[in-house]
């Protein structure tokens, strides 16, 4: 309850969580707001917002509302699932390594370190790339998370091999607990903060990634993606079109997720971590 | 047997260990790729097979699938044929064996987009864009946003209030939306530079006093957009560590002792920069791949581009070794921090003299 109320007492908290809740709002009630469906032509091409279209249309005549509602959706969906399997393979690696030590930690954390020095993107784009088919976005999703993980599993493992000599991780191994039960029972708990922390960072890397995927054409085929939109508006000459609407309330969704993800990340850092409050 | 010079046993190690990473990444180069069945021939023969018949387009489909390495070929050169007369493929395995030693000789193997042309060639011109985009603003980002980020730990009040929010936005606005930003704004609105492209039409990439003026103004954008980002990051993480650096015992005690002022904030510098080094290493990777979609955001004629036009035409030799190259500057790049680090860090410089 105190961490609550610290947390609720830190501006950039409040901040960040109330613009990630607008965002999420949008995408659970944007389909109420707008009643044309992202597939049909609804105009010409690159209307400028009206009454009847509040963003415009897009290059094929569709409502960019629609368009960016779904984009919306698609991105938090990605955001969320490619940042859980990061975050789960991470700390699944970084706990057991940490705790562990000796030389299955020094194998984990080689293999660890040699994919985190080897660029996420370029993994991404080679795996997408030979994917030709049925690149749907849970597909996506999880390709982003099994290529993320790298660093979440570097930073639980420093934590989690900083309590394997606590008193009561030596007391629980007395008392003849598995490498399982103290790495989830006696580990696990003192690391449940971070390893959210971590959860949204993640998050946040996913949404990154998948627009970044998107930019290259090798985003999902059958959804409209936040990153999809941009794409779609820069080949499509939108820019030099001067239709501003295709593209920058797409923009300003990605910045926003990702800053309001930021600005939470750091609050809880502070508030975790007294160090940095003064 | 480097006791007594732990740098270089240091460097040896990390050498050898950023060995073994490379032969990880080109393995990962060859085989990812190859999980798809899409195949270098098909995408070749499907436009080239137009208006043959059948006879000349399997002659064809030979010809190609023998340059691409894909067939057995016996001592004399020719292809070699199975029980049914069709064209025995070689395993993945001898692939992967011949991809290696051509890869060691500088042979990335052909394009299949721009067909004759052999993708080194293609990277050899697209290479020094890319380096000259990302060294400097990767190099310069860094050290200014390490400089904003200890000025705002040390200062705090307005002019960390100011910074700290803009770092926060600018670390966190995507580099493909910051590009495009830019791209409409500063390009086609206000037209102050060039929106898209290297170097104005007219000239050809060579040394010279025009081209170094015309490409320079192109360079602006796709630089500020980068630069900006990497500032922001790095003043972010800079502020964290010295706020940190600030509550330990050392600058209590200095501040105690009356050391003056520039000289606690030195201190507190240095050994904040030592983390602030080691991120760079793990944040390289990251910077590599946001600038690479900068550049196609810019159409800038450099890898990132290359790797654009390459997805869009299933170009795999072309995409693998793109990202080949890419890995290997990292991993390179990456290497040269490690280096800085081992001459800085004291704990390596004097690991061998603590036995004694």
């Amino acid at each position: 309850m105190r961490l609550l109320k610290d947390l609720f007492r830190s501006p950039s908290f409040v901040l960040g969580m109330s613009l990630f809740v607008l965002t999420l709002l949008l995408a659970l009630i944007g389909p109420l707001l707008t009643h044309v469906s992202a597939n049909t032509r609804v105009g010409l091409a690159y209307m400028p917002p009206s009454a009847a279209h509040w963003l415009g249309t897009d290059h094929m005549g569709v409502d960019m509302m629609s368009m960016l509602v779904q984009g919306l959706r698609s991105s938090l969906y990605v955001g969320f699932l490619a940042g859980s399997v990061a975050t789960l393979v991470g700390t699944l690696i970084g706990l057991y390594g940490g705790y562990k030590g000796g030389l299955i930690d020094d194998l984990l954390t080689v293999g660890t370190n040699l994919f985190l020095v080897i660029p996420s993107l370029i993994v991404l784009i080679l795996l997408s790339a030979s994917i030709e088919n049925g690149r749907s976005l849970t597909l996506i999703a999880l390709i982003i998370g099994c290529t993320t993980w790298t660093w979440s599993a570097r930073a639980v493992r420093a934590q989690a091999s900083s309590l394997r000599n606590r008193d009561h991780v030596a007391l629980a191994r007395i008392n003849g607990y598995g490498t399982f039960g103290i790495v989830f029972l006696h580990i696990m708990p003192y690391l449940l903060s971070y390893i959210f922390m971590v959860f949204i960072l993640q998050m946040a890397a996913g949404i990154l990634s998948e627009a970044s995927l998107s930019m290259l054409g090798l985003g999902p085929y059958d959804s409209v993606s936040l990153g999809n939109i941009l794409n779609e508006a820069k080949t499509n000459e939108a820019l030099t079109d001067g239709a501003w609407w295709a593209f920058t309330p797409a923009m300003v969704l990605i910045t926003v997720i990702v800053f309001s993800l930021y600005i939470i990340n750091t609050s809880l850092e502070g508030v975790f971590n007294p160090r940095l409050r003064k | 047997m480097f006791k007594n010079h732990p740098r270089i046993g240091h460097m040896l190690g990390r050498a050898g260990w950023y060995f073994v990473t490379f032969l990880v990444a080109v393995t990962i180069n060859f085989f990812l790729p190859r999980l798809g069945d899409a195949n270098p021939v098909d995408t070749i023969m499907t436009k080239v097979s137009d208006g043959l018949d059948a006879a000349s387009a399997r002659a064809k489909e030979e010809a190609y699938l023998k340059e691409f390495n894909l067939v057995e070929v016996d001592a004399s050169g020719q292809v070699k044929h199975d029980a049914r007369g069709k064209p025995m493929r070689t395993s993945l395995g001898s692939q992967f064996i011949n991809y290696l030693s051509m890869s060691l000789r500088g042979d990335l193997g052909g394009s299949i987009l721009q067909h004759p042309k052999r993708v080194s060639e293609i990277i050899r011109t697209a290479l020094p864009w890319t380096l000259a985009l990302q060294l400097p603003t990767i190099v310069f980002g860094w050290l200014i946003g390490n400089l904003l980020g200890a000025l705002a730990a040390y200062k705090r009040g307005v002019f960390d209030q100011v910074m700290y929010p803009i770092a926060l936005l600018a670390s966190a606005i995507p580099a493909f939306c910051f590009g495009m930003l830019l791209v409409y704004v500063l390009g086609i609105r206000l037209e102050w530079f060039p929106a898209v492209g290297g170097y104005d039409d007219g000239l050809t990439s060579e040394v010279s006093w025009a081209f170094f003026q015309s490409a320079s103004y192109y360079y602006v954008l796709p630089f500020l957009s980068v630069f900006l980002i990497v500032v922001g990051g790095q003043a972010i993480g800079m502020r964290s560590m010295c706020i940190y650096e600030l509550g330990t015992d050392y600058v209590k005690y200095a501040k105690l002792l009356g050391v003056k002022e520039h000289r606690i904030l030195f201190y507190m510098f240095r050994n904040a920069m030592l983390p602030q080094l080691t991120g760079l290493a793990l944040a390289l990777g990251t910077m590599v791949g946001g600038a690479l979609i900068t550049e196609m955001i810019f159409s800038y004629p450099g890898l990132g581009m290359a790797v654009l036009t390459a997805i869009q035409g299933n170009d795999y030799p072309l995409i693998s070794g793109c990202t080949l190259l890419i890995t290997i500057c990292v991993l390179f790049a990456n290497f040269g921090v490690d280096v800085l680090v081992g001459l800085l860090d004291p704990r390596i410089r004097t690991a061998g003299q603590t036995g004694k």
